[in-house]
């Protein structure tokens, strides 16, 4: 039993890591794809992950998630074993739009219910409690009049706000973001940035994965550097100035 | 008109023959929504060649053929499984070193084999030689199989489109996996006896396929598409009465012309793709 560490709300001197990589190395094949990483993220702070493709962004995301084992190292979340945390519904993860098969044949609604399947019954049937979660999280979203709407018929922004939509009606209390504002209007990157600032403020960990710098200063308290190792972890501010960026992207290949 | 539809339920063998080809249908029916979700359609063609020598030993051993089936069939997927994952070997050629190399043992023990087992029979299926505890086998396994397909499907369809949100929410993709392919072992044995080894493909296929161009919502289509190939069914089985052809063979045929005219006329068909059909009002 995993019981030592209490909850977030227990105990306000030392609010507990809501996620807590420690040394983390992942080795595929002859790839490292990361090697001795270690992160911490405290509940309520909005955190940029900051790579360029290939900088083992994805891989962090699915370390955290249990997805990859790693070599060496390890996770926790909420200072407990990371199945622990999964079960109980505490990560939610808006995966790259690349990685979504968008001709599926599901709703908005379907899928932001999906959100909610951990907490249903096996046979994953919906009571009041799920549907008022689905609905709540689909008005945040602002995708209300698209509810009913085949997920392949939506514009990109509106697309990622629907995962975002799922993590909201979760409940979840650690959300890890894959490139959200990639591919995003104006309108649905405002609105998307206003919902996790708004998650982050009632207590919600936030981790964006992205190569696009321009959102990260107003929307991160925090920001990691990663080039397969963490080169630096520090205020947005500081991490974007042009010769640290440059340890990431190498020189000349500074984006945005 | 009333003869012409009653006239071939009259004998015993095509009562046998309808509930059969219909149980079977409708079951394929339900799981190719998955496998065509997935993009599993070539595991449907695997499981069904490498059963073949399962057959013929459960006929040696003299157990039920499901039981050799299942057995075969489980070994199959669970060959692919790890050669895909221990090797350097992509899947499609994984699946086609295994299902071939089963069905060429099938061949061989059937070669081996007193005469009795009936090749033609295992491989085209033998719907209207099927005995009572072959039907009852078929009709408990198909009700067995669809009820869990149906009692799983959220789950199902949550692995189909996001095992990943799957397993972070605590719901072990790996489990659902192994529950969808051993239910494809048991929907290949289930329709082996109606349509024989080589069509039973089209079947966990075509309605899945069939359905995936009429409709937007996974609900829809699990109605949709064992509605459409029960209707197959029967029509394929009027056609091989009265014309005097295969009846897996009319079966799969209806399927597949059914699957064509959809293909053509449907809006998310080719010409509802290149011409452009009135859209639902768009409401913001």
């Amino acid at each position: 039993m995993f019981v030592a560490g209490g909850e977030v709300t227990g105990d306000r001197m030392t609010p507990e890591a809501a996620v807590e990589v420690t040394d983390v190395t992942v080795v595929y094949g002859d790839v490292v794809a990361l090697e001795d990483v270690s992160v911490r993220l405290g509940p309520g702070r909005v955190c940029g992950l900051i790579g360029m493709n290939g900088s083992g962004k994805s891989t962090l995301f699915k370390t955290i998630m249990g997805l990859v084992r790693p070599r060496a190292g390890e996770v926790r979340l909420f200072g407990a074993d990371p199945a622990r945390g999964r079960r109980a519904g505490e990560v939610a993860y808006v995966p790259q739009a690349e990685n979504v098969d968008w001709e599926f044949p599901l709703r908005v609604r379907d899928v932001v219910t999906m959100g909610r399947y951990g907490r249903m019954s096996p046979l994953r049937r919906a009571r009041a409690v799920d549907r008022a979660a689905v609905d709540d999280a689909l008005e945040q979203a602002e995708l209300v009049d698209l509810a009913d709407r085949q997920i392949g018929e939506l514009s990109g922004g509106q697309r990622r706000r629907v995962f975002v939509a799922r993590g909201i009606a979760q409940d979840a209390r650690l959300l890890l973001l894959d490139e959200p504002f990639s591919g995003v209007d104006k309108r649905s990157e405002a609105t998307i940035s206003k919902l996790l600032r708004r998650r982050a403020d009632d207590g919600c960990a936030v981790l964006i994965a992205t190569h696009d710098l321009n959102t990260t200063p107003e929307l991160a308290d925090e920001a990691i550097l990663l080039h397969r190792r963490v080169l630096m972890h520090a205020a947005p501010g500081e991490v974007l100035r042009p010769e640290n960026l440059a340890l990431a992207f190498h020189a000349g290949e500074v984006a945005g | 008109m009333i003869e012409f539809l009653t006239d071939p339920v009259q004998f015993g063998v095509m009562q046998r023959a309808f509930l059969v080809t219909i149980v079977a249908s409708a079951v394929c029916a339900i799981l190719s929504c998955w496998l065509v979700l997935i993009g599993w359609s070539l595991m449907g063609d695997a499981v069904s060649h490498a059963v073949v020598p399962g057959v013929v030993l459960a006929y040696l051993a003299g157990v039920p053929f499901a039981v050799g089936a299942f057995v075969f069939g489980c070994i199959a997927v669970w060959l692919i499984g790890a050669v895909r994952s221990t090797s350097r070997v992509k899947e499609d050629a994984a699946i086609g070193v295994v299902f071939t190399t089963l069905f060429a043992l099938g061949l061989v023990l059937i070669s081996v084999t007193p005469s009795q087992v009936d090749f033609n029979h295992i491989l085209f299926g033998n719907v209207l030689g099927i005995s009572d505890s072959e039907l009852v086998q078929v009709v408990v396994l198909g009700a067995l199989t669809a009820a869990v397909l149906l009692v799983k499907s959220r789950d199902l369809t949550l692995y189909a489109f996001d095992a990943d949100h799957a397993h972070a929410i605590g719901i072990s993709p790996r489990r659902l996996q192994v529950l969808l392919l051993a239910l494809l072992a048991l929907t290949v044995v289930v329709a082996l006896q109606a349509v024989g080894v080589i069509l039973v493909v089209a079947m966990v296929i075509t309605p899945g396929a069939t359905a995936y161009l009429l409709t937007n919502r996974m609900e829809r289509m699990l109605l949709v598409a064992p509605l459409l190939a029960v209707g197959c069914a029967v029509v394929g089985l009027y056609y091989s009465y009265y014309a005097d052809v295969s009846s897996g063979g009319a079966v799969v045929l209806a399927q597949g012309l059914l699957f064509f005219a959809v293909y053509l006329l449907a809006p998310r068909g080719l010409f509802g793709l290149r011409i452009p059909w009135p859209r639902r009002a768009v409401h913001r």
